[in-house]
């Protein structure tokens, strides 16, 4: 049951006070040199001004870069083994744009699909999401293509959406958006007939995604594959800045008396990601990688969770050195 | 009754030294019953042709707080040119680690001959010394584990 | 540009290319690397100060090689990495034709390394002026300032290799980052595990970068990786006298030796 109230901006800088007093830790967009992270921040004011979007993505929350998973000591006759115990704090991610709010279910599916990652699941349990509609888009952005929207309240706990006058129309969606708001009723103020959809950025829709996955497993020997990755360099950028990417690597660290396990991330743009110990390479050419990407996200997760594995938020486009544009490569596949 | 002294620094200092020279003359400094100080660790390899840039970045990052490289000297190499093969390798990696930051007070380079055992234990107690007035390599030692959620 | 394409299709019809590669405009109108293999395709290709990217990579990967003769829309980096892929034999002596576009759009055929060696002779210093002034910046930092500015800028590394897979020079098969029998450098992004890469990278390409930037354009965290390699192949340039794009024929400065080399620093 959704609740709908605004926010001044005012009230939003006590809200952050308010945050910092029960204890938790403030992650939001900051901008250096820049380039917006998402960085510890006390008060909105540090909090990056009309961002678009952060380079990296905010899956670095609950899906660290390197995180370790034990570490071991070998001694004469025994083994000392020793769980990491991640230490997690209580965690409110503001201002994540709708799209990459959304992301995290899609993590969701992968993290707890067979068996719940304890890892993961101990950061999502901590965390707390604000989200922020956006009010403009640039030319990588294609949300509207792939279900989601500039206001889409889908991830977030907590939508915000600027209004003209300077305040947020504030959106509470779940039980822990209800907590931040149990932190300072006196913040909120009723909102009257604000009309939403009129502030958010407009974005057309670029193609259906649902034909895009129905039309896929026909096009798998089709060249286009190789056509459009010709310019592929071969990197994981738009894998390691993807809100929903979630493949890893385990990596073991060890001598001969201790060692420690440690998960990182991996992409299946890399040619060793499929190498296997005998040498031979199932997709040993840039193309059949490309490919894997895209029916990964579009063809075999949409069978298995019922939607993309893409939140349209552009990221993998902004990252990419050779500018390996999705929403254009995936308009042109539905064109084929 | 052990009396509590006070422990001062001793640093740990890898020393990657050619089998042909210089291993031959650390072990005369031994033979010669000459005394130098014991922080030293030696690695023998075949050659200093044969020391990569990445040993000695392997050693910094396991906790030594110095390093000595040595071999034979120019027209010595038991491979005819390994030396002056590595002795250009330093030459460029010496000036690339000093503008990463790196301490190149604690990177030492030598020649010492299977005839030159003093010179190796003049040169272990210099380098100790040296290093243990820097203190322990902390800059490089914050790395390890840094970065790990 | 009229003249530039034009060029592409006459090359293209007549059989001396099977393939052009060039820019195309891209998302928001920046630059990107392009392939002509029909006179339609040409039709894409533009040519403007934008387009500063070393598309040299490209011309040692097996896909492009399988096309055929390759004609490449090259800029002073293109060029320079071109030179130095034929130096180091990963492109036969006047395999590629390089295209050099002139600021008034009249397109020179560089068919030859030493037509493309004369032209590079006449181009300005590789290293940008910002580049230079960060250069001497650090250069005139404290060695515990660098160390800090390093540490700092490198733990924001995520290892996505984007430098490497942009880097022309970067054509290994297997990098010295894949061999993990043992795993030389460690492959979490974790601090000694990015210091390690870098600098490994940069020791890789002292003496074969031809200081285009590329690495650093490519960085999508915005590391100026490129400023280590490029002082790398300067401090190779300074000692040794040779620097990495400058012909076609150069020995590798750290695959020889002079029984003269410094050796003042050692004891």
């Amino acid at each position: 049951m959704t609740t709908i109230l605004k926010i001044s901006a005012e009230s939003l800088e006590a809200l952050f006070a308010a945050l910092g007093d029960s204890g938790r830790r403030i992650l939001g967009p900051t901008e250096t040199d820049g380039r917006v992270d998402l960085g510890e921040v006390q008060t909105p004011a540090q909090v990056a001004d009309a961002h678009l979007q952060l380079t990296l993505s905010a899956k670095e929350a609950v899906f660290p870069r390197v995180e370790r998973l034990l570490s071991y000591k070998t001694m004469p006759g025994k083994v000392e083994l020793n769980d990491a115990e991640p230490d997690i704090q209580p965690t409110v991610l503001f201002g994540l744009r709708p799209c990459e709010a959304s992301g995290f279910g899609s993590l969701d599916s992968v993290f707890n699909w067979d068996s719940r990652d304890k890892f993961f699941n101990a950061r999502v349990e901590q965390m707390t999401v604000v989200g922020l509609s956006c009010t403009q888009a640039d030319d990588a952005c294609f949300c509207t293509s792939v279900g989601g929207g500039p206001g889409s309240t889908k991830g977030s706990d907590l939508l915000l959406t600027p209004l003209a006058d300077g305040h947020y129309l504030v959106e509470i969606l779940t039980a822990k958006g209800e907590e931040i708001q149990a932190l300072a009723p006196h913040l909120f103020q009723p909102a009257v007939n604000e009309d939403k959809e009129a502030l958010l950025a407009k974005l057309e829709p670029h193609f259906d995604r649902e034909a895009l996955t129905a039309k896929l497993p026909g096009l798998f020997t089709s060249e286009l594959w190789a056509e459009q990755s010709l310019r592929c360099v071969g990197c994981g950028a738009c894998a390691f800045v993807c809100p929903t990417c979630a493949c890893f690597d385990i990596q073991e660290e060890a001598d001969t008396k201790e060692g420690q396990r440690l998960r990182c991330w991996d992409s299946c743009g890399l040619r060793q990601f499929t190498l296997h110990a005998s040498g031979h390479n199932p997709r040993s050419a840039q193309a059949e990688r490309w490919r894997q990407r895209i029916y990964h996200k579009f063809s075999y997760f949409p069978q298995r969770f019922g939607e993309a594995m893409c939140v349209g938020c552009g990221k993998c486009t902004r990252a990419c050195p050779v500018d390996m544009n999705l929403k254009e490569h995936l308009t042109q596949a539905c064109g084929t | 009754m052990a009396t509590k002294v006070a422990t001062q620094f001793e640093p740990k200092i890898t020393a990657f030294v050619c089998n042909w020279c210089t291993y031959a003359g650390a072990d005369l400094t031994g033979t010669s019953r000459t005394k130098y100080q014991s922080n030293v660790r030696v690695i023998r390899l075949p050659c200093t042709g044969r020391v990569d840039f990445m040993l000695i970045q392997k050693a910094f990052a396991r906790g030594s707080d110095g390093i000595i490289v040595s071999g034979c000297h120019p027209n010595d190499c038991h491979y005819t040119s390994g030396n002056y093969h590595a002795r250009r390798r330093w030459m460029v990696f010496t000036e690339l680690m000093n503008f990463i930051g790196a301490d190149m007070r604690r990177i030492t380079f030598s020649w010492v001959s299977a005839a030159e055992g003093a010179k190796w234990a003049a040169l272990v107690d210099e380098v100790t010394n040296t290093v243990r007035e820097l203190g322990p390599y902390t800059e490089y030692q914050r790395l390890i584990d840094a970065g790990v959620a | 540009m009229e003249v530039l394409r034009n060029k592409a299709q006459d090359l293209l019809a007549q059989g001396q290319a099977q393939i052009v590669i060039g820019y195309e405009a891209g998302t928001g109108g920046i630059r990107r690397p392009s392939f002509a293999r029909t006179a339609a395709d040409t039709a894409r290709l533009v040519w403007d100060a934008d387009c500063i990217s070393n598309l040299a990579g490209y011309l040692t990967r097996p896909e492009i090689k399988r096309m055929g003769k390759t004609a490449i829309v090259a800029n002073a980096s293109t060029l320079r990495a071109l030179l130095q892929l034929t130096a180091e034999r990963q492109l036969a002596e006047d395999a590629v034709l390089a295209l050099a576009v002139a600021e008034d759009g009249t397109v020179t055929e560089l068919a030859t390394a030493q037509a493309v060696t004369d032209h590079v002779a006449a181009l300005p210093d590789a290293l940008s002026a910002a580049d230079r002034e960060q250069m001497n910046l650090l250069a005139s930092m404290s060695r515990e300032e660098r160390w800090v500015y390093w540490e700092k800028e490198l733990q924001r590394c995520i290892k996505c290799y984007a430098c490497r897979s942009s880097c022309p020079m970067c054509y290994c098969g297997t990098c010295t980052m894949d061999c993990n029998k043992p795993q030389w450098v460690p492959v979490p992004s974790h601090a000694l595990g990015n210091l390690e890469y870098h600098t490994v990278r940069a020791m890789h390409l002292a003496g074969r970068c031809v200081e285009c930037g590329e690495c650093g354009r490519a960085c999508p965290v915005g590391i100026p990786i490129h400023l280590l390699t490029c002082f790398a192949e300067e401090s190779v340039h300074q000692q040794f006298g040779q620097k990495a794009g400058a012909s076609a024929k150069l020995d590798y400065a750290l695959g020889t030796f002079r029984p003269d080399d410094k050796e003042s620093f050692i004891r």
